[in-house]
């Protein structure tokens, strides 16, 4: 009984998630497609540097740091000095510095007659270090260690991963709304706009308030009154949906030319750059400790908030069921305008969101943001397996949509394939996911 | 056993033998087989879930058996589609409509077999003929009228008439008398007579055994996916036939307990609202079962739509135990504890795509959610109840409401409305497409609502079910009560349609 249940359970894990293999697969593909050699540099070329040296040499050998300037190799001398140190290795010299300061060091070295069994450097420094060291005899028998490279993926570079969900951020956030309207049975069209309006309000107010010398307070009330601005758009759109009966699609057709129109007025048709360089927090901006992106981690926060108010509360469950049918809905007791006038609240917000983290991306607030995001934006819901007939889908099938589409933006970048090519070969791919969904609802 | 009845040693028009059919999860028919002769009428009966749709749907080509042989007139057609089905000669009218909402019914009847010359529609031809079809059934409908404007009745009579029209050999009716009245039965009699005498072999399931035994020439009995018996009408009673079908005796078709009546509760004074309903005024006593009968589109349902808040009234007030109600939506309804079963649950008793428990907690929510926060638990713990209560046949909680029964969406709705403990329940077509079983236990459930206080009003199209059931009956009539009928056990038939055709 219990194998049977929880293979129930797998089952339908699999039928809300199936896209996930989508993405899997993609990630699979691009991983090989983009394996070679990756040469780290800074703390992470320190770390394997000094696990080799531990491995050639016994604890007591005593070793030199010869490192370039630069704030990378500053990390990897100070990191590798710190390591080996700590596994019992004599440093005799850390030589931080440019070619000259290598020689006089070395000759310093020669001259004092100091013992040394390797000298430690990075790759694209040992050449230098090698030419230098063979101008003195008496350290002909030091060694040279450099770091070794290793065989791995560019796409699964955690830098890399960290870049696709940065990018996708702006999308991933919007898409949290769409999907929430698409369960209801509507659609907004007016997110791309709103993202482009949000940006520019907040732009303009933070001008307005102080420019690049906009205090933290300024800021924040400008990205505040952007995200309410358009969150109170929203609730018109769904005032026109449940007041007057108008499609979903026609509302928001119209809105998306009002909000786009009204962000070229309002920046005078250029971007907005009058922004302090402390406003690329939330953009560019990474926690300390595993160095994620602001941005990432807020997306995250918004996913993870969106999945339990659709799965666990009673609001969720409305939602779903006036999308499922409305009329049934209404006759439960369900407050179905109401309902439907918060999702498109909420669309909006996030489309202001989604505005506020794209300026900070890109420090500044300019009309043009946003062009044809609400259609990866539905494009990102549906391939998640969110159906446009309403009553069905899941945020985090959502967020695999949007996961799916940044996937292949990147690796299709990274193998270098025309952007043109990556126009059709997107739009294949969000049909194929789709037809790959439908046909397996239908078994 | 003897398969040939009525037009002895004929070939039989339509032969099914031994036809398998499983779902995921389910196998609907084992080993089924059906015979039908040229002229003959065949009632196929059964419980819901015994498999009556899945065969026809196998024969109509909306399903592949997945093994089995269908002869149809001599030679096995390839039917993969319901085209083929129909090229064959098979014409199916569905419990379920299918019609375009916003084609008018002439448009549907010709759906695809337009009268055109170079492509342009003759839609005077088209009207012609779809006139003498419905003066042949002899209803009114305006062939231009948009279907989704026209009443249930009407729109199955549509279906009717589109099926007749293809002039197909074989006519098989799901439940066509469902949404009829009485007259339109009779006047549905008629035509399958007609249809008999052109040698046209019509399948007609339902559920009335009594209409199976005025129009049927002989009956077959399915249970479980299973062929039980096939018998000429003649050679078994009613009795029998729901022995045969349920696998058990029942003892009374309408189990009616007396609860003794109570005060006034709910009071309904001049309700009003445009022409549908007109100065509507009555009162249900604690522990009463309150009977609402008519014709179909007399204003029963607009009525308890009102008292439910779903539409608005134009004038009239609605009182509970003394207190006057405020109702300007289902939510206010509900939250002054009156429910509404509807008459359609595909279209408004439940979300077909959400999961059975999912449906049953709608207007619960807040019985087991804290601060909005859903408690899954205790949400299908108190399903678990009503499941085991109600005897609902579920695969598990998480199936899909509109993949269940008819039988089971209605106890799935009553279980919904049970669970919301109202204190006011109005059913509206309570029995409507259901299996005799189900029937049996809702009837049940009703003495049990009237045994523990609550106003009930039933609205029903079925006289005898009105008259088997209520403490009181009203009869309406073109938006008005036209009468009320208090001694119910001296009622009958007959007076309940003198005061509904009044």
């Amino acid at each position: 009984m219990s194998i049977l249940r929880s293979n129930s359970r797998m089952s339908r894990f699999l039928a809300d998630y199936g896209i996930l293999g989508v993405l899997l697969l993609l990630c699979l593909y691009y991983s090989v497609r983009t394996l070679k050699q990756q040469h780290p540099t800074g703390e992470a070329a320190a770390e394997i540097l000094a696990r080799k040296i531990s491995r050639s040499f016994e604890s007591s050998a005593k070793v030199v740091i010869a490192a370039k300037t630069g704030r990378e190799n500053l990390a990897f001398a100070d990191t590798l000095n710190e390591l080996l140190e700590k596994a019992g290795f004599k440093i005799v010299r850390s030589i931080k510095g440019d070619p000259l300061s290598i020689r006089n060091a070395f000759g310093n070295l020669a001259d004092s007659g100091l013992r040394a069994d390797t000298i430690a450097t990075t790759r694209d420094y040992v050449n230098v270090v090698r030419n230098i060291k063979a101008k003195f005899p008496a350290l002909a028998e030091v060694t040279i260690s450099t770091p070794d490279g290793y065989l791995w993926p560019t796409f699964l570079l955690r830098a890399n991963l960290l870049n696709i969900s940065n990018q996708i951020a702006v999308i991933a956030i919007v898409a949290v709304g769409m999907t929430m309207v698409i369960v209801t049975g509507g659609i907004d069209l007016s997110v791309g706009s709103l993202v482009a309006f949000s940006a520019v309000v907040a732009a303009w107010l933070i001008r307005r308030t102080g420019g690049a010398n906009a205090s933290g307070i300024a800021m924040a009330g400008s990205c505040a009154a952007a995200i309410i601005l358009c969150a109170v758009i929203g609730t018109f759109s769904g005032a026109m949906v449940t007041r007057f009966r108008i499609a979903p699609f026609i509302v928001t057709l119209a809105v998306m030319q009002m909000a786009r129109g009204l962000a070229y007025l309002i920046a005078k048709g250029k971007p907005i750059y009058q922004i302090p360089d402390s406003f690329l927090w939330l953009g560019r901006g990474a926690e300390p400790f595993f160095s994620i992106p602001y941005a990432v981690i807020l997306m995250a926060i918004i996913y993870i908030s969106a999945h339990i108010m659709m799965s666990h509360t009673t609001l969720g469950r409305y939602i779903y069921a006036v999308g499922g049918n409305i009329e049934a809905a209404r006759l439960s007791g369900v407050r179905v305008n109401a309902i439907l006038l918060l999702v498109y609240t909420v669309i909006g917000a996030l489309a202001g969101v989604g505005g506020i983290v794209m300026a900070s991306q890109l420090k500044s607030g300019a009309p043009t943001f946003g062009n044809m995001y609400e259609l990866y934006i539905i494009a990102a819901a549906v391939v998640g397996g969110a159906s446009l007939k309403g009553g069905e889908g899941k945020i985090f099938g959502t967020l695999i949509g949007a996961f799916i589409i940044a996937v292949i933006n990147n690796g299709m970048n990274l193998t270098n394939v025309e952007s043109y090519t990556q126009k059709v070969v997107l739009g294949l791919v969000i049909l194929g996911a789709v037809l790959l969904d439908t046909i397996k609802k239908r078994r | 056993m003897n398969f040939n009845n009525t037009p002895d040693a004929k070939r039989p028009l339509v032969q099914m033998e031994g036809i398998d059919k499983s779902f995921p999860g389910v196998r609907a028919l084992r080993n089924a087989r059906l015979r039908l002769y040229p002229g003959q009428v065949l009632g196929l009966v059964g419980e819901n879930g015994a498999g009556k749709t899945t065969l026809i749907k196998t024969l109509s080509g909306a399903h592949m058996p997945d093994a089995g042989t269908i002869t149809i007139d001599g030679v096995q057609p390839h039917i993969r589609t319901p085209l083929d089905a129909q090229r064959a000669g098979v014409a199916v009218i569905y419990q379920e409509f299918n019609l375009v909402p916003t084609l008018t019914a002439r448009e549907n009847i010709f759906l695809g077999r337009e009268k055109a010359k170079c492509s342009f529609v003759s839609r005077r031809a088209e009207r012609r003929q779809v006139q003498r079809l419905f003066a042949d059934i002899g209803v009114s409908i305006d062939p231009e009228a948009l279907c989704r404007d026209l009443s249930v009745a009407q729109q199955q009579v549509v279906e009717i008439a589109k099926a007749i029209s293809i002039s197909a050999r074989i006519v098989v009716m799901d439940e066509p008398s469902a949404c009829l009245t009485p007259q339109e039965v009779k006047r549905l009699f008629a035509i399958i007579r007609d249809l008999k005498k052109q040698g046209i072999g019509v399948i007609y399931i339902s559920h009335r055994l009594e209409e199976i035994f005025k129009i049927a020439d002989s009956v077959t009995v399915m249970r479980d996916g299973e062929h039980v018996t096939t018998r000429p009408v003649g050679e078994i009673t009613s009795a029998e036939l729901i022995e045969m079908m349920v696998g058990r005796r029942l003892e009374n078709e309408f189990p009616k307990a007396k609860t003794p009546v109570g005060p006034e509760r709910l009071v309904v004074k001049k309700l009003c609202r445009g022409r549908a309903v007109r100065d509507v005024s009555f009162s249900v006593r604690r522990g009463e079962v309150l009977g609402v009968t008519g014709l179909v589109s007399a204003g029963r349902t607009e009525v308890a739509r009102l008292i439910f808040g779903a539409d608005v009234p134009d004038s009239g007030s609605i009182e509970l135990d003394a207190r006057p109600l405020y109702i300007r939506s289902p939510r206010d309804a509900i939250a002054n504890s009156i429910c509404l079963l509807t008459e359609d649950r595909k279209a408004q008793g439940l979300v077909a795509g959400l999961s059975a428990h999912e449906n049953f907690a709608l207007p619960n929510l807040s019985h087991w959610s804290r601060n909005s926060f859903i408690n899954p638990k205790k949400e299908r713990s108190a399903f678990a109840r009503y499941v085991n209560s109600l005897n609902i046949k579920l695969a598990d909680q998480q199936q899909l409401a509109g993949n269940l029964s008819g039988g089971n969406q209605q106890k799935l709705v009553l279980a919904k409305w049970l669970e919301s403990n109202s204190e006011v329940v109005i059913f509206d077509e309570p029995t409507r497409g259901i299996d005799v079983g189900s029937k049996y236990e809702i009837y049940l459930l009703i003495n049990e609502l009237a045994a523990a206080g609550k106003a009930v009003i039933m609205i029903s199209s079925e006289f005898d079910e009105v008259l088997g059931m209520s403490d009181r009956i009203i009869v309406m009539h073109d938006g008005r009560i036209s009468g009320e009928i208090t001694d119910v056990a001296a009622a009958t038939q007959e007076q309940i349609m003198a005061l509904a055709i009044a």
